[in-house]
Parts: structure tokens; C-alpha cells; sequence
């Protein structure tokens, strides 16, 4: 990592540190006790350039590389993970899509207003029925005249009903055919596109998750992302990058998890000593201290080689798998280190534990995730 | 509207401070500098005002290069331009030359700074370059308003509040709530790298002052928590302990 990088990464944390404290510190448990999804807050974010992090100045966005991209990411899903969570939804995923495979038309269109979060972006993959097995999907597209007809649901979707741009993967060929898939930015008010209902979810309660539904949605071609039948393919590559993200959310969480329980064990008395000088929990502490720098080493391993344009499926894949499993334990630990209180809402242990879990299953769960590494290993 | 800022780097406010060398030196190892926080105040201060009527601000740092990245954060916040006095900063006496010289080069309406460093809290600079350069200084300065060729400044007195009307060129002190800290945002992050960032020579300054030693406050004693029920012990501990009741 260079000085400037280095350099960049410190200005930015505590410019995150600055804002953290004024704008999610104070309101996070509301929005996890109410599920409001606060899309002020995002208008905010985008005032500072955290909602276009990877898009290059001249369509409006900050221009960064990925290192601080993920440093981002951690940074904020350390306050709050669900933040973290569609923060990088917006960016790695939709934003990420139109920046990768629009043409200059359709960037110069719809990034400089995802950028700067005047509009938030949504993603569409998953079905109710193909969750793992995205190949299968049932939403069809078909051509007619110069314009594409979408049917079909897509599910857990963040910003399914407060976005305003969504790239939609749909089918356009046979079933099973991974080339037979096409993606299409939809925009709020298109006749036949609506979000369907909103998740109640364990955690990540702030952010949105809803179905997207279509019913004879007429979408013009030009909103066509790249060629016909490269859809899947394309949204492969954009997992890649989506699990660095993960992986990066998954470190967040973990690291605010410690942070908490160390700062707990000292502060907390049992046998008139602070808890932390027992070695049960200082070796605890040590446990959760050194997989988080294995995460977080992995995570910008796999970061680095995004950076220089590499293929990374495979230490992607390791990142996101580790990293979100190493938020579950670590959380797990945090909360046990609390005892009593760590169950309780008055400490934000639980709150991480809640979060944590959706880690190792957002953006491919930790068993695909190893199919995945599995493959590129034997292959 | 020509501004001069003038920044100092300060440790972070929770770094933990010790001394070295029989205590007569602070012990720099392991501590992260940030910008004086009053020093905040004024340059966010400067580029509200630059917002709000054009104009420009350079900011000036005496220091080591070590402190680049503070000064490239200032650039990040806001302004246009940065000079470094490439010198280890002895006394206040030292610093305000260095500022004076550099003021003198150019010509600003205002040079504002924080009303003190909260490292060693010496509140003198502003004073001096005043003096050094025959101009009103005024700290310390809570609000700041602009009208025409002259500006308008409260200050905190004892009970109240007092405006005081200045002309250009002036020298302030700040503090809050002259103006809410700035945070950098992305796009300044990436701009601050092209502005223009100038480092030169000190001039000569015979020291005034010699730092003797240092020493740390005498320890907090331990917090005594006493059981809600247990009145009559909180009392005993007030009268025989405390001895405040």
C-alpha cells in the first residue's frame, strides 16, 4: 500500500469518525428497533462522496481505488453494520454494474445521480426460488420491437422500494444457460415495476430489503447493460467485486464487535479484578484480535487484486467466506464476554451478533462460497 | 476575500501523554497528530466565508514534514493553498516571527488561528504576530461577521457578550462556535493532492524561552461506587473521605 494510499485511508476514517458520531451514533438503535431504512442519512453520505466511492470524477463520484473502498466499508459497518450493508449495496453492486458494463451514454445518465445518492441504486439477482442457483431464474425478458417485456419477482433486495435506479438481471434465453441471461437498468415510475413486500429481518435491520416486481414492464433497449445473453456473466464478475465488500462489511462488524468487548473487560469487575485480566477472557480477546487481522489481511489481499485488474474469484471468495464466518464467531464471543448485559439492548453486542449473521449468506452463503473456491482449486 | 489561516498539529485527544529524556521532552512515540481543533474552527470559519463571497485562503503550519498530512487535510477541507515554515517550533515568540514573515509576503484582510494549541495551551500567538505586524488582534473570537471592508466579533466576557468592530487587516484567536469542524469529503480528499503546497526556510530567531521540565498531574483516585440502599455509608464517605458535607 503507498503513502498516499495510507494517507487517504487516514483522512477518510476520521472524516467517517467526524460524521459517525454526529449522524448514526445517535440514531442507529432507533432505526433497528423501527426497521426505518434512513434515507436521509444516504443523501448525506452522498454529500461526501461515500455513495460514489469507485466512480471516476467526471461522472460525479470520488474517484477512489478499492483499498480505500473497502476501508470505507469497515469503517462504517464498525457504527453500523446495516449501514455498511447498503452502502455497499449501492456501490459495488448496482453503481458498480452500470460503471463496469454501461456504455458512455448510460453512464454519463444514471452515475453522476447514484454518485452523489440524489437517487439510490437497487440490484436484482436473487428469486423467491433461485437463490444459489441464480442461473435458473424464472423473471423472463422478451423482445419486442425496440423495447424488452419483464415479468417475474426478484427477492431480498436492498433499496427494493427507496431505490430509484435498479439493475435487473432477467432471462432472455433457455433455462440453464448461463449466456442466457441479460441485465437492464429499470428506473422508479416505469409502468409494471413496484416493490413488493419488505423483509422483516434478524438484522441489518436499517437496511432495505424488499421484492422488486414486474408485471409487463416495458423496458426500452438502451437501458440494455452490455450485450444480450452476457447478463450472468456479467453479474459474476460483479460478485467478485461484491465480496470483497462482504468481506470488508464482515471485518466492520467483527472489529466494532471486539471493541466493544475489550473496552467491557476492562471496565468490568468480578473477584475485584477488571475481567479482562482472567486469562479465559484475555485469551478470548487474543482469539477474536488475531482472526480479525487474518480477515482483514485476506480481505485486502483480494482488494489489492481487484486494484490491478487480476482475476479474483477464488481469493474473493476466501475473503468473504473467512471474513463473514470471523464476524459470527467474534460476535459470538463479544456477547459472551458480556455476559448477561451482552443480551440485553443496552450494549451494542447483540446488535452486532444480529448483524453478523446475514455476512455468511448476502451475496452467496459461506457453502458457495467454498463450491466456488472449491472449483478454482481442482480446476 | 484574502484569509490567512495558521494551523497547528496537536496530539489526538485521546493519546496518552508521558514525557522522556528526566521530563524534559513529550514523548512523540506512538501518538497520532491531528489538526488544533480551535485551528478547525477557524479555517472552517475562513471557508464559510470564502462560500459565501469568494475569495482565498492559504494555511500556514511551522513544523516538521512529519505533519504534511494534517496540512494536506486543511487543503482537504477547504483551502486553496498551503505553505510549511520547515522548522521545529521552540517558543510562542518563534512561531509568531515565522508567521509575520510569512504575512508580510502578501497581503490579507485576516489571519485567523484557534485562541490557543490544546497541546500546550499558550493562547500567545496571535498577540505577537498582532504586534509584529501593527495590526488589531482580537481573541477570543466566538462569531465573525463580514461587512464590507470591516468585520464584526463577539466575545465571551463575564456574563455576557461583547461585539467589537474591526477593520481589515486584523489578527483573531478562534474558537467555537465561530464555526462548526469541517470533515474533509472524498472529492476534497482527491483535490487536496493538486493545490499547491510551498516549504521554506524559517527566518532567524534567538529563543526567549527554555522549557525546563514537564510533569503530569498527580494521579485520580479510584471512583467508589456505593450501593443505592447504602445512604448512610455515602454519607460517611462524604463527611470522612471526601470531606465536602
Amino acid at each position: 500500500m503507498t503513502d498516499q494510499v495510507n494517507e487517504n485511508i487516514q483522512m477518510i476514517t476520521e472524516t467517517i469518525r467526524d460524521f459517525g458520531s454526529k449522524e448514526i451514533i445517535p440514531h442507529y438503535r432507533t432505526w433497528d428497533d423501527t426497521q426505518e431504512f434512513p434515507i436521509q442519512l444516504f443523501k448525506k453520505l452522498g454529500e461526501l462522496g461515500l455513495m460514489g466511492v469507485l466512480v471516476p470524477q467526471d461522472y460525479n463520484g470520488s474517484g477512489l481505488g478499492y483499498l480505500e473502498y473497502i476501508n470505507i466499508i469497515e469503517e462504517i459497518a464498525k457504527l453500523d453494520g446495516s449501514i455498511g450493508l447498503s452502502l455497499a449495496a449501492h456501490n459495488s453492486l448496482c453503481t458498480n454494474h452500470i460503471l463496469m458494463f454501461g456504455n458512455e451514454y448510460q453512464k454519463q445518465k444514471w452515475l453522476p445521480s447514484l454518485a452523489t445518492a440524489t437517487k439510490i441504486g437497487a440490484w436484482g439477482l436473487t428469486e423467491p426460488n433461485t437463490g444459489s442457483d441464480a442461473g435458473n431464474m424464472k423473471t423472463t425478458a422478451i423482445k419486442d420491437g425496440s423495447n424488452w417485456i419483464l415479468n417475474g419477482t426478484k427477492n431480498f433486495i436492498t433499496h427494493g422500494s427507496s431505490g430509484e435506479i435498479a439493475v435487473v438481471i432477467a432471462r432472455s434465453g433457455e433455462p440453464g444457460d448461463s449466456h442466457g441471461m441479460t441485465a437492464f437498468v429499470l428506473e422508479k415510475g416505469m409502468d409494471g415495476f413496484r416493490a413488493g413486500r419488505k423483509e422483516d429481518k434478524l438484522g441489518m435491520r436499517a437496511s432495505e430489503t424488499t421484492e422488486l416486481i414486474f408485471e409487463d414492464c416495458r423496458v426500452p433497449d438502451s437501458n440494455r447493460l452490455g450485450e444480450v445473453g452476457e447478463g450472468f456473466i456479467q453479474a459474476l464478475k460483479i460478485l467478485d467485486g461484491g465480496r470483497v465488500s462482504i468481506a470488508a462489511l464482515s471485518v466492520g462488524i467483527a472489529q466494532g464487535a471486539f471493541e466493544a468487548a475489550t473496552k467491557y473487560a476492562q471496565e468490568r469487575h468480578q473477584f475485584n479484578k477488571p475481567i479482562a485480566t482472567f486469562q479465559g477472557v484475555s485469551f478470548k480477546l487474543a482469539d477474536m484480535a488475531t482472526k480479525i487481522e487474518a480477515a482483514r489481511l485476506l480481505t485486502l489481499n483480494a482488494a489489492e487484486l481487484k486494484m490491478k485488474g487480476v482475476k479474483m474469484t477464488k481469493e474473493s471468495a476466501m475473503a468473504k467466506y473467512y471474513a463473514s464466518e470471523v464476524a459470527v464467531e467474534v460476535a459470538n464471543d463479544a456477547v459472551q464476554i458480556h455476559g448477561g448485559y451482552g443480551y440485553t439492548k443496552d450494549f451494542p453486542v447483540e446488535k452486532y451478533y444480529r448483524d453478523a449473521k446475514l455476512c455468511t449468506i448476502g451475496e452467496g452463503t459461506s457453502e458457495i462460497q467454498k463450491l466456488v473456491i472449491a472449483k478454482s482449486i481442482l480446476n | 476575500m484574502n484569509i490567512l489561516v495558521c494551523i497547528t498539529c496537536v496530539p489526538d485527544t485521546t493519546s496518552k501523554i508521558a514525557f522522556v529524556d528526566n521530563n524534559t521532552k513529550f514523548d512523540q512515540s506512538g501518538v497520532q497528530y491531528i489538526l488544533g481543533p480551535y485551528d478547525n474552527n477557524a479555517l472552517s470559519r475562513a471557508v464559510e466565508l470564502k462560500e459565501a463571497s469568494g475569495g482565498k485562503i492559504k494555511v500556514l503550519h511551522v513544523g516538521g514534514p512529519e505533519n504534511d498530512p494534517v496540512i494536506r487535510k486543511a487543503l482537504a477541507i477547504g483551502a486553496d493553498e498551503a505553505i510549511r515554515v520547515n522548522a521545529q517550533p521552540k517558543d510562542a515568540y518563534f512561531v509568531a516571527k515565522q508567521i509575520a514573515h510569512i504575512a508580510q509576503q502578501d497581503q490579507y484582510d485576516m489571519i485567523l488561528m484557534g485562541r490557543e494549541s490544546i497541546d500546550y495551551n499558550g493562547g500567545q500567538v496571535h498577540g505577537m504576530v498582532g504586534e509584529l505586524l501593527g495590526m488589531p488582534s482580537i481573541s477570543p473570537a466566538m462569531l465573525l461577521e463580514v461587512e464590507g471592508n470591516q468585520a464584526k466579533i463577539a466575545r465571551e466576557i463575564e456574563g455576557g457578550k461583547e461585539w467589537l468592530s474591526v477593520e481589515f487587516p486584523f489578527v483573531a484567536g478562534c474558537q467555537e462556535p465561530i464555526a462548526e469542524w469541517r470533515t474533509p469529503n472524498m472529492r476534497g480528499i482527491m483535490a487536496a493532492k493538486s493545490k499547491p503546497f510551498q516549504v521554506v526556510d524559517p527566518v532567524d530567531v534567538s529563543e526567549k524561552i527554555n522549557s525546563v521540565s514537564f510533569e503530569l498531574p498527580a494521579q485520580k483516585a479510584g471512583c467508589k461506587l456505593v450501593d443505592a440502599d447504602q445512604v448512610d455509608e455515602l454519607v460517611r464517605l462524604l463527611k470522612e473521605d471526601a470531606k465536602v458535607l
